[in-house]
């Protein structure tokens, strides 16, 4: 059952890779906070219950609902267009995406067996990875933050695979989510949103030597 | 005393951020100084014990804490300076400025002295948070663009960070102990697996690259440094770039120990020539001057853990040309603002005959450029000579060779754009709208100059058993 669920995470990029609307993305983020709930519930079962209740309400109350829903205010207050503007065309990014886990698995066979699954490994890398091709190859900065969500959700996941041992680790994990989506959303997505009117990477090249 | 510590400088911030009056502020700024020399003086005091469990008092803390409280003081008076000159500045800006300034000395002093992995990485966060406050100063379109530049690379660093975290939890998972103390982790360095040790390094170097200024990540810090105030751009090429040394040494302390200290070696050292080479590459052509002194950040930098790469004297060579750079770089940002207030502009092309204009300034920007170019009178020359020779020593010939033809290049480019700032009268410069700079404002600059070239060239017993102590368990 751990399995299937990681494997639909997995997907979930593939699914991405090919997404044309801002708002597919979004739900998409939603899909795998309510996934990384599951994960959690089926995966941490020597952890104490408060913390456990409290990671869960993490990926449900935070990954799945209240990022999904401030990403949709950014985008209907900032009348960001409904396409995501990829610098490639899409079926590029599907193959891109493919070379990412067929090497990430090729990649976990080569490492030592240790007492990690290797599914949380292939899935955990190959999302960090996807998420920064995300962000190099899209246009938006909104699309560049979501590029950034999914690499925590990959994180997310790796944490989670230790947890039964160090259950700190996930905690910490929770406050890089935290606190970082908080700095980069709350502040800064807001700001940028109300200095530069249509939000475009192209319009931040300014910064540079004379 | 570090919990005391950290809860009075987070409530003196708070005060500073919510009490917006003058007096008030710059009277819990000092007071914040006043607490951050007792806290230095109280670690000196307690050497090597261990306080609140995630903190030790050891020597490599001890040398950057008393670096960056030596320079959190002229910190603390050129931003006075700085705000009280400025036009724009508001008491919200005042109060949110020093606040962060506060916030930022705070976190790296307790990231310095942190003896476990998972706290240098909390405040190591805290560092970007209180640091994007600073280069967000100015409330303009470019700094915003720096600012979100500065925390989305930060962020993904940060998450770099922790995923070498999670990594060197699974390749300690044969040791029976889940304590991630740099202490447990060298008790047990040869129960580390070495595949999953190999992948931690990796993340956790590049990771902290971004605070250190190196390779991959460098280009956050630049564009920082140049929109940042100049007070801020000092503590950013100072203090972080110590910072992200220790998050990377502590590490490489642990991995040298095993049977990849070769491997590791050789990643550091192509980081840190790459480094280099960049900084040739943008110091050749480069025309803002706040940019020309971030990519020479990168540049020493990249010599900081070339020194690293070689090992033998190297370890040496490398703490203490941290700690001279630490010095320069700062007082040469301080520096920046009296020639922005005499040439109200970066560019180079359009800043010149500075002698004639602040005399004693163009004497800290000479001094400065010795000391940067590392020439014969100055402490960095010696750091740069020990590093220099523990290549040689090492057998990297060739490498060396590069080094030397990519730093000819630099002080060639450093000197040339140095040299026409203070010499070459600007066509076309309005002489009567000059204003003029009190040299008093340069004291500072010119301790901190001089302190480095007397740590340098006549370096204390007390300093060298620090840093002997500090490199003691790296193989020789």
């Amino acid at each position: 059952m751990l399995h299937v669920v990681l494997i639909i995470f997995l997907i979930s990029l593939f699914y991405l890779a090919i997404a044309n609307r801002m708002s597919t993305y979004v739900n998409m983020l939603a899909l795998q906070g309510i996934l990384l709930f599951f994960v959690a519930f089926l995966e941490l079962k020597h952890i104490n219950t408060i913390n456990l209740i409290l990671i869960l309400l993490e990926t449900i109350i935070f990954k799945s609902v209240a990022v999904p829903v401030f990403l949709n205010y950014v985008l209907k207050r900032n009348h960001i267009t409904r396409e995501a503007e990829p610098y490639v065309p899409n079926f590029v990014s599907l193959i891109i995406t493919t070379i990412i886990v067929v090497t990430t698995i090729i990649l976990s066979n080569t490492m030592e067996e240790g007492k990690l699954d290797k599914m949380f490994f292939v899935v955990a890398l190959s999302t960090l990875f996807t998420g920064l091709y995300f962000i190099a190859s899209r246009r938006k900065i909104i699309t560049h933050v979501m590029g950034y969500l999914i690499i925590e959700n990959g994180v997310f996941v790796l944490s989670l695979a230790v947890g039964n041992e160090m259950p700190m680790l996930v905690n910490l994990g929770i406050m890089l989510d935290i606190f970082a989506s908080v700095l980069i959303l709350g502040v800064f997505l807001n700001k940028i949103g109300d200095v530069f009117k249509d939000i475009d990477v192209n319009q931040l090249t300014n910064l540079k030597d004379y | 005393m570090i919990l005391i510590y950290l809860i009075g400088s987070i409530l003196i911030g708070a005060g500073v951020f919510f009490n917006r009056g003058k007096k008030t502020n710059y009277s819990l700024v000092s007071l914040f100084l006043v607490l951050q020399v007792v806290f230095a003086v109280y670690a000196c005091w307690h050497y090597n014990e261990t306080a609140s469990t995630y903190f030790t008092f050891d020597s490599l803390g001890i040398i950057m804490l008393l670096t960056a409280t030596i320079i959190s003081i002229p910190a603390a008076f050129h931003s006075y300076v700085y705000i009280e000159e400025s036009e724009e500045a508001t008491p919200e800006s005042r109060a949110i400025y020093f606040g962060a300034l506060i916030l930022l000395i705070t976190a790296v002093s307790a990231a310095y002295l942190a003896n476990h992995i998972a706290v240098v990485w909390i405040f190591a966060e805290v560092t970007t948070l209180s640091a994007s406050a600073l280069i967000y100063h100015h409330r303009n379109k470019l700094a915003l663009e720096g600012t979100w530049k500065y925390v989305f690379i930060c962020a993904i660093s940060i998450t770099f960070v922790f995923i070498g975290i999670l990594f060197l939890s699974l390749s300690f998972a044969n040791a029976g102990s889940d304590d991630l103390a740099y202490k447990n982790l060298l008790a047990h360095s040869s129960l580390l697996n070495s595949s999953w040790l190999q992948l931690a390094f990796l993340f956790i170097f590049t990771g902290f690259t971004v605070k250190l200024g190196l390779f991959p990540m460098f280009t956050a810090g630049v564009d920082a440094k140049d929109k940042a105030p100049g007070p801020a751009a000092a503590l950013l090429s100072s203090v972080i770039m110590c910072m992200g040394f220790v998050g990377i040494f502590r590490i490489y302390v642990v991995v040298a120990n095993t049977p990849l200290l070769h491997w590791a070696s050789l990643v550091v050292g192509i980081a840190a020539f790459i480094s280099l080479f960049i900084a040739a590459v943008y110091m050749v052509k480069v025309k803002n001057i706040k940019r020309m002194m971030a990519y020479s950040s990168v540049e020493h930098m990249g010599i900081v853990m070339l020194g690293i790469a070689a090992g033998g004297i190297g370890y040496y060579a490398a703490i203490l040309h941290i700690v001279l750079h630490a010095f320069v770089k700062s007082s040469l940002f301080f520096q920046y603002n009296q020639m922005y207030k005499v040439f109200k502009t970066k560019n180079i092309y359009q800043m010149g005959n500075y002698f004639k204009y602040n005399t004693t300034g163009s004497m800290v920007v000479l001094l400065a450029f010795i000391s940067v170019t590392a020439m014969p009178p100055s402490g960095m020359f010696v750091s740069e000579f020990l590093v220099f020779r523990s290549m040689f020593e090492a057998n990297q010939l060739i490498l060396l060779i590069a080094v030397l033809l990519l730093l000819t290049f630099i002080i060639w480019a450093f000197a040339k754009n140095i040299f026409k700032i203070l010499f070459i009268p600007v066509v076309d410069f309005d002489e009567n709208k000059v204003a003029k700079v009190s040299p008093w404002r340069s004291t500072f600059q010119f301790i901190m100059l001089g302190g480095s070239a007397y740590l340098g060239l006549n370096p204390p017993a007390i300093f060298v058993d620090l840093i002997n102590n500090s490199i003691m368990l790296l193989p020789h």
